[in-house]
């Protein structure tokens, strides 16, 4: 661990914060994306 | 063949789905490798102390949030001069991947202006600026999942994007526009003797590079989500009218 100084919180809730909002966009967008497939081969098996 | 065929539905997905583990790979060894490089590999700065690296994380998402509506803007333009879905779509796919870059950008800044200038957010030029398009980007989306006729909503969103670019712009070079507020110039320059030190410069650069590639990985992603769901939309009122 690098020696953040008097600056430790700071520095290290700005990359927490980042990387959860990065990871909740990757992770919903493919739960999205497997949704959405799944929904489509339904419709086009049904259909 | 003509680039435009590229914008087929059908050919689109075809050739996305084998470069999709490639974006997504290398989206993620840049990032990994920029934002470790440059939060355990490089000095604190004798000013800013380890605040300095905060950039690694919010000079690339405030990058992209201005580059994102670019890419939409384009996407738009083809969208009402030449009618091809995907590029209405891959705009819309874009929106929530620059909403959370925008977020992102004033996450940090805040964070790092709190130390660096006694306050989380001023009404300076960049910053407002800067809010107000995260506000039209909430709009984009909300004005997509408003109207029900894809085309439709299309056009209007396309309307709006067209607007919200003059935001982007003034976000970009409110700095230069206005030269007051608290919010520095340009952080990277061509300029040898303005440009950050090589030992913060190298890492940025990769962490850009990730972060670019990150939204390029993501809105092929969620481009082909729309496209199924557009394709869905279709069968369904198909099968409705049978």
């Amino acid at each position: 661990m690098p020696d953040l100084g008097n600056y430790a919180r700071e520095v290290l809730s700005a990359y927490a914060v980042s990387i959860a909002f990065l990871a909740a966009l990757i992770g919903l967008s493919w739960r999205r994306y497997a949704k959405v497939r799944a929904a489509l081969k339904k419709v086009e098996k049904n259909g | 063949m003509s680039m435009w065929e590229y914008a087929n539905p059908k050919l689109f997905m075809s050739w996305t789905r084998p470069v999709l583990p490639w974006a997504f790979g290398l989206a993620g060894l840049f990032v990994v490798v920029g934002l470790v490089w440059g939060f355990f590999f490089t000095p604190n700065d004798f000013r800013q102390g380890s605040t300095v690296k905060i950039i690694y994380l919010h000079v690339p998402a405030a990058l992209m949030a201005i580059n994102a509506w670019v890419m939409m803007l384009v996407a738009s333009l083809i969208w009402v001069v030449r009618r091809h879905h995907v590029s209405a779509l891959a705009a819309r796919a874009a929106a929530p991947v620059g909403l959370v870059f925008t977020l992102i950008a004033l996450f940090t800044g805040g964070i790092w202006g709190q130390p660096m200038w006694g306050t989380y957010w001023a009404w300076d030029p960049r910053l407002t600026s800067f809010l107000i398009l995260f506000l039209f980007y909430l709009g984009y989306i909300a004005l997509w999942e408003a109207i029900e006729d894809p085309d439709t909503a299309a056009d209007l969103t396309s309307v709006l994007c067209m607007v919200g670019s003059i935001f982007a712009i003034l976000s970009r070079y409110a700095v230069l526009f206005w030269n007051q507020g608290l919010h520095q110039g340009a952080t990277l320059s061509l300029d040898k003797e303005e440009n950050i030190s090589d030992v913060f410069w190298f890492p940025l650069l990769v962490s850009i590079a990730g972060f670019v590639l990150l939204f390029i990985a993501l809105v092929l992603l969620r481009t082909r989500t729309e496209i199924r769901a557009r394709r869905i939309r279709a069968l369904e009122a198909r099968a409705r009218r049978a």
